[in-house]
């Protein structure tokens, strides 16, 4: 049960970054991926779009490591056990995975240290590069959604990871820090990462991504290089 | 299986007819206990049922945490089940002998404790595996197979220095069984034994068919498109 | 060494997030409260016979306590999927759990320090043994709930009930621990008997659990 792999609209290089064979999920009856088979290649930023339900936030799961795959598998780095290569990894999920009884530097200063870093600097610098202020003593709960949004997004490249999965980090932002969150974006793909993106709101990244991916019902049915409106199929 | 498994039926009866023939008429009566005694057959043979059940559960277990085999979690359920059963009888037979020979329901006697705790462990085994919305029920599971299995030396020894500190009746033979008893009593317990591989292996065969048919509904619900939304 | 400090800095993180959601120390004080008063209108015995029994009181009575307590530190990690951030880090999934047992022994030990000298004051209670052995009975006997209890309040995470998943896996596992604690209570406090095999008792349950613990507990973390 191997669907053949909807055909990348770019030029493959030779090495794909990450790749997924027949990846299927089940939870229960419910089959969140139906076979999922795809390459994608480094120094790219991918945006994955689709309807709720799609099985776009599932996808990004299975490949930070945090959902294991019913069937197929997933290589991330050229490694199966996603857990080898979780420093070079970093994930934003739509539920903040932050502390909220703690400052963002509390917090980013804990998360730091799970990656073995130790200064202050790097976490000050990434707060910066999401536009928040490293001297706010308040607690995250007090923060409004779209400041927490941007922690969430600088707690994730904390580690200055190789592979960027970020699931909705636009939601809830407001329009400026949402351009400058994606000129953040673009400025780190040109760098070499790889960044995969699930958004509603692709029309932010309309220029700067690479190809756009889109799911519908567990599987992946097209990539297409430019943002095309729904109708035209 | 459909065909055998009516035959096995009156053969496991059969035994167990005649296994209780044995016990419950054959027996020689005991000096002090009167009739009341031969519940001691039931008792002791549940009781190394239960236990021989447990045992294959901690060893399925821990051959699934190491391989993963499904078939070896399929065993470990099954023989987790099986085996509560068992000593439910167990912990049932204990009292229903205590009351009328010692005047005490429940007694702090090593078997009885242990096959107290254990029952309660597997409950709790059982109870993980019903409430659990983990997809990895099984290993889960294992684990706390594991934890039980090192409980059960710790339960000894704790009771073990109850007793030295505060003396208590024992519950069965005190000192040696007569020959003819202990024939009986090995009849009886493999009467038991009979009766839990037959239980075992329906409630496997019935297992193996369920997880057949989540596979099945599983493949299905992967292949075909979703329903409209 | 990364386990080391990661188990320093989870353990630091969690006991400044309990002292600033004060609300969860306080009503877990109170709990330890008014569970001693409850025990004390329930029994209400004279001195000879309190001594007795007020082994199995007080360690009833902390293993409540201790249950409650459980609860609340990994209902933390969940708020917000915090866990999630964990489990995607390379941290060891160790590290984790020494932090998460650690931090339940100081917050299930500073109950006990409410608690006891209360019991104390309610049961008219004064040892008759050696007193200095209470302290490795209770530091053992903590340790044994806390270190069981934090691993079964982590796999309790992934079921449905969860609150009342833990004492159902806990207690049952508990057995020779309780035991343990209660007869060595017991033999201390009335001077009777000797404590010294239940306190090997609890020696054994505590290494023999704690590598058990350390040896699967990343499974437990990494079932979805």
């Amino acid at each position: 049960m191997r669907p053949a792999p909807v055909k990348s609209s770019l030029t493959t290089p030779d090495l794909a970054v990450i790749s997924v064979d027949g990846l299927a999920k089940q939870f229960g009856r419910f089959a969140a991926l139906r076979g999922v088979s795809a390459e994608f290649a480094p120094g790219r930023l991918y945006v994955i779009l689709g309807d709720n339900g799609a099985g776009k936030t599932t996808l990004l799961r299975c490949l930070a490591g945090l959902a294991r795959p019913t069937r197929g598998t997933v290589a991330v780095l050229g490694q199966t056990d996603v857990h080898a290569v979780s420093a070079q990894i970093g994930y934003m999920a739509h539920p903040s995975l932050l502390y909220d009884e703690m400052s963002a530097m509390e917090n980013l200063r804990y998360f730091a240290g799970l990656y073995d870093i130790r200064d202050d600097a790097t976490c000050a610098r990434v707060i910066a590069a999401v536009g928040l202020d490293a001297t706010l003593a308040r607690p995250v709960a007090q923060y409004s959604q779209g400041m927490r949004q941007r922690l969430s997004l600088a707690r994730a490249i904390l580690n200055d990871p190789q592979v960027l999965l970020l699931d909705e980090p636009f939601s809830n932002v407001d329009a400026h820090s949402a351009r400058e969150m994606a000129g953040l974006l673009t400025r780190m793909r040109d760098s070499g990462k790889t960044i995969l993106v699930v958004t509603h709101q692709a029309s932010l990244l309309k220029n700067a991504a690479d190809e756009f991916v889109w799911m519908e019902a567990g599987k992946i049915t097209r990539r297409t290089a430019t943002l095309q409106p729904m109708e035209a199929q | 299986m459909k065909r055998v498994f009516p035959i096995l039926v009156v053969l496991v009866s059969a035994f167990l007819g005649y296994a209780a023939y044995q016990a419950l008429v054959v027996a020689p009566t005991e000096q002090t206990m009167g009739n009341v005694q031969r519940i001691f057959y039931y008792h002791v043979s549940s009781a190394w049922t239960a236990f021989l059940l447990f045992t294959i559960n901690f060893v399925a277990s821990v051959i699934y945490l190491i391989r993963r085999n499904p078939a070896a979690d399929a065993v470990a359920l099954v023989s987790a089940e099986v085996g509560v059963v068992f000593c439910t009888v167990v912990l049932v037979t204990g009292p229903l002998w205590a009351r009328p020979v010692w005047g005490i329901w429940w007694t702090w006697d090593v078997r009885l404790t242990s096959t107290l705790v254990l029952w309660l462990i597997y409950l709790s085994y059982l109870m993980l595996r019903r409430f659990s919305t983990s997809s990895q029920t099984p290993v889960l599971a294992a684990a706390l197979a594991v934890f039980g299995a090192l409980d059960v030396p710790l339960v000894y020894f704790s009771i073990w220095i109850f007793r030295t500190q505060h003396p208590q009746p024992v519950i069965g033979a005190g000192g040696s069984i007569d020959p003819r008893m202990m024939h009986v009593l090995l009849i009886n317990w493999l009467a038991f034994l009979c009766l839990a591989a037959l239980l075992c292996w329906a409630r496997y065969h019935l297992e193996r068919m369920r997880r057949e048919i989540e596979e099945t509904e599983a493949l299905e619900a992967l292949l075909e498109p979703r329903g409209s939304r | 060494m990364t386990l080391i400090a990661v188990t320093r800095a989870t353990l630091f993180k969690d006991l400044r997030l309990e002292w600033r959601s004060k609300d969860a120390i306080n009503s877990m004080l109170f709990f330890a409260l008014l569970v001693v008063v409850v025990f004390s209108f329930s029994f209400d015995p004279n001195a000879e016979e309190s001594r007795q029994i007020a082994g199995g009181l007080v360690w009833v009575a902390f293993l409540f306590a201790a249950v409650v307590a459980l609860n609340q530190t990994w209902a933390r990690e969940l708020r917000n999927q915090v866990l999630d951030a964990y489990r995607v880090s390379p941290a060891p999934a160790n590290s984790l759990f020494i932090a998460k047992a650690l931090g339940n022994f100081i917050f299930v030990a500073v109950l006990e320090g409410l608690m006891t000298p209360l019991f104390i004051m309610f049961y008219q209670l004064r040892s008759l043994g050696p007193s200095w052995q209470l302290i490795p009975v209770a530091g053992l006997g903590t340790w044994a709930l806390v270190v069981n209890g934090t691993f079964f309040a982590a796999m309790s995470l992934r079921t449905r009930s969860r609150e009342i998943m833990l004492p159902l896996l806990l207690f049952p596992i508990s057995i020779p621990a309780l035991l343990g604690m209660v007869n060595a209570t017991t033999a201390i406090l009335t001077g009777e008997l000797s404590a010294r095999f239940w306190i090997v008792l609890l020696a054994c349950y505590d290494v023999v659990f704690t590598i058990a613990c350390l040896l699967l507990f990343e499974l437990v973390l990494q079932a979805e």
